[in-house]
């Protein structure tokens, strides 16, 4: 087991380098727009934007700036300048707003595995049954749903000042704020929480529901009942046991992908999350901001990946040799 | 004294191609201690049965109908919540591929100590060691250490062994071994087969054993239901099964088992044609279309089970006169050849 783990460990090294590669072929060789041209301000002179390449390094050969940046990650977690906050470093950037999308995913994998694997499970049980039927067809409005469409359409409803049927509890868009009371920051989390785990919840129904009905199928449900254990025991100890499996892989991802930041649900509420944080740079041409979330992004992905394969092997017993 | 009575059991499935007649008035007892076989190809019936008795196969679509007495209580009335009581506590079943019927994340120890606590309050160490003991009854080495084991670090021999003690880990009265030894080696079936009757004879346990094996059976029981197409042909004691057998179709399993004692060149005669369909049956004797004795009445008249041979309780459903059955299994049991033993015989004619 340690053997395996260090493998995947240094192969998700190497993925990072490869990953900082491509990000920064396709944002420094393929630029939309020269950032040196964007902080110049006004009619800049070519002696200016000359200055400005040579402070932010640009003037550099593209390895040269390349292998300063690679090495400064790897060793120092120095992920660079942000071009345009006062020359940032872009790692405190980035630690600023990491708080903020972790709660999110935190709420929002709460809520969706919740709903989402009892609705799934009790869909498998009454297989079928009207029940069944309507989560099928709320599901596929959950999934079809677009992120900000459903973001949009909560703050026009439910935001305490001016939505349609405007609750007090929950805070409008921008209501959180870093250094907020916990309290204060849930709240204004609910509403992000509720729109992002929507479509999450849908699918785990379906995957959770699809899995659960495999497996009740199996020799090894009936032999529990043969046995005489109650229907629930046999549900959820011999059935959901070995139906969970799969689910516990893509939920790996989903949060590996979701701690990168939720671009979309971030935005739309205004949280200030690594998703926001990429989507402003995104904006601005920020480079150095840019490519910090991507690494910070295939990271957790990475880390994530792992875990999963880890915990996979403490599930299932047979794939321990 | 019977255990267990079924009478005119009917199990019947509606499905989007048709009702599936999966068993279709069948009628046989176990008394208590004893070991009765139920012999048939798949398809016939007789595993469906077997799980309708334990409430095994009720759903939306399936019409149940009959009684299964067990020590006087009509099992098919009881409510789940009585069957679960009865289900591996007073009867408990072995299924066919312990592989698959073992929970691959759980250990052995813990599937044991589930079977008996779903009956009885005792803690789960206390459990444990019930399952130590009984995985030494049944002849696997080291129990205690292989308690935390998992199903799939186990030899087929050893899992079938792991099926057998939860099964008898709380003393049924009665066990339904269905196929018990086909998922596995030959040299290793013979151990179960060894290991299940012994326990029976220790235990005074009654045993169905659902077989598609003639040779299984033999040894092991004291009665023989054979089943077709859902319904049970031919009914008899062991010794007065092999001795003057009386349908067409156990003639056909007893010669397509291969003999020690059989000449070199005597070819094996299978039975032609495949088990019928349960939704389209065939009409009349419903083993018409692969009967080699078959005659025109044949495939309009559905035979009742009657008494047949001579020994006490032995039926059989055919419209063969006694005489001519007499006749042709004579010829088979030569050596002759189906069609041989037919052209010799005069078919169809009660005088003779």
């Amino acid at each position: 087991m340690a053997g395996f783990i260090v493998r995947r460990l240094l192969g998700g090294l190497l993925l990072l380098v490869v990953v900082s590669a491509v990000t920064f072929v396709i944002f420094t060789v393929f630029p939309s727009t020269d950032p040196a041209l964007l902080r110049a301000g006004r009619q800049p002179t070519q002696e200016i934007i000359a200055q400005i390449r040579i402070d932010l390094g640009l003037d550099k050969p593209y390895l040269t700036q390349f292998v300063d940046y690679v090495t400064g990650v790897f060793t120092q977690f120095d992920l660079g300048r942000s071009y345009v906050s006062g020359r940032r470093p872009v790692a405190d950037e980035i630690f600023d707003n990491l708080p903020a999308t972790l709660w999110l995913t935190a709420g929002a994998v709460v809520l969706w595995l919740t709903v989402g694997l009892s609705i799934g499970i009790l869909a498998a049980v009454r297989h079928r049954s009207i029940f069944d039927r309507l989560s099928i067809g709320l599901s596929l409005i959950a999934v079809s749903a677009p992120v900000y469409w459903l973001g949009l359409v909560s703050l026009y409803l439910f935001a305490p000042e001016g939505g349609a049927l405007g609750v007090e509890f929950l805070g409008g868009q921008g209501a959180y704020q870093i250094g907020q009371p916990i309290g204060e920051r849930i709240q204004a989390l609910v509403l992000p929480w509720c729109v992002l785990a929507a479509s999450f919840a849908a699918i785990y129904s379906r995957l959770m529901r699809g899995s659960l009905l495999e497996v009740m199928g199996e020799d090894y449900i009936r032999t529990a009942r043969a046995k005489g254990v109650s229907e629930g025991r046999v549900i959820l100890r011999h059935g959901v046991r070995s139906a969970v499996t799969p689910v516990v892989t893509v939920l790996g991802l989903d949060i590996g992908i979701l701690l990168g930041g939720a671009i979309l649900t971030e935005t739309v509420f205004n949280v200030p999350g690594v998703g926001r944080l990429a989507f402003d740079a995104i904006s601005r041409g920020d480079l150095p901001i840019i490519q910090g979330t991507v690494l910070v992004g295939a990271f957790f992905i990475v880390i994530l990946n792992l875990l999963v394969d880890v915990l996979y092997a403490y599930l299932d017993p047979r794939v321990r040799h | 004294m019977a255990l267990l009575e079924v009478k005119d059991l009917r199990v019947h499935f509606d499905t989007d191609d048709g009702v599936v007649h999966a068993v279709d008035g069948v009628s046989y007892s176990v008394d208590v201690g004893r070991a009765l076989g139920v012999v048939g190809e798949s398809g016939s019936g007789k595993s469906v049965s077997s799980l309708t008795f334990l409430g095994l196969t009720r759903a939306k679509n399936a019409h149940i109908s009959g009684e299964v007495l067990f020590d006087g209580r009509d099992l098919l009335q009881m409510s789940d919540k009585e069957l679960r009581a009865i289900r591996g506590e007073e009867i408990a079943m072995i299924f066919q591929d312990p592989l698959t019927s073992l929970h691959p994340f759980y250990c052995i120890g813990d599937q044991l100590a589930e079977a008996v606590r779903a009956h009885h309050k005792v803690s789960k160490s206390a459990a444990r060691d019930k399952a130590v003991e009984q995985l030494r009854l049944v002849g696997m080495p080291d129990p205690r250490g292989r308690l935390d084991a998992y199903p799939h670090e186990f030899s087929g021999g050893m899992r079938q062994r792991t099926m057998i003690a939860m099964a008898l880990i709380n003393e049924p009265r009665l066990i339904i071994a269905d196929e018990p030894t086909t998922a596995l080696d030959v040299t290793v079936q013979a151990q179960i087969l060894e290991l299940i009757g012994r326990l029976q004879q220790e235990t005074g346990t009654a045993v169905i054993l659902i077989t598609h094996d003639l040779g299984v059976v033999a040894e092991m029981t004291q009665e023989i239901a054979v089943m077709y197409s859902g319904r049970v042909i031919e009914r008899a004691s062991t010794t007065a099964l092999f001795a003057e057998p009386q349908h067409p179709y156990t003639w056909g399993l007893l010669r397509s088992i291969p003999r020690l004692d059989a000449a070199r060149d005597v070819k094996l005669e299978p039975i032609e044609g495949r088990p019928p369909s349960l939704i389209n049956r065939p009409s009349g004797c419903h083993f018409h279309p692969r009967c080699p004795y078959v005659l025109e009445a044949h495939k309009r008249v559905d035979p009742e089970l009657e008494a047949a041979g001579s020994a006490e309780g032995h039926v059989a459903a055919c419209l063969l006169p006694p005489s001519t059955r007499r006749e042709l299994w004579r010829r088979l049991a030569d050596g002759q050849a189906s069609s041989q033993a037919r052209a010799a015989v005069p078919m169809g004619d009660s005088a003779s």
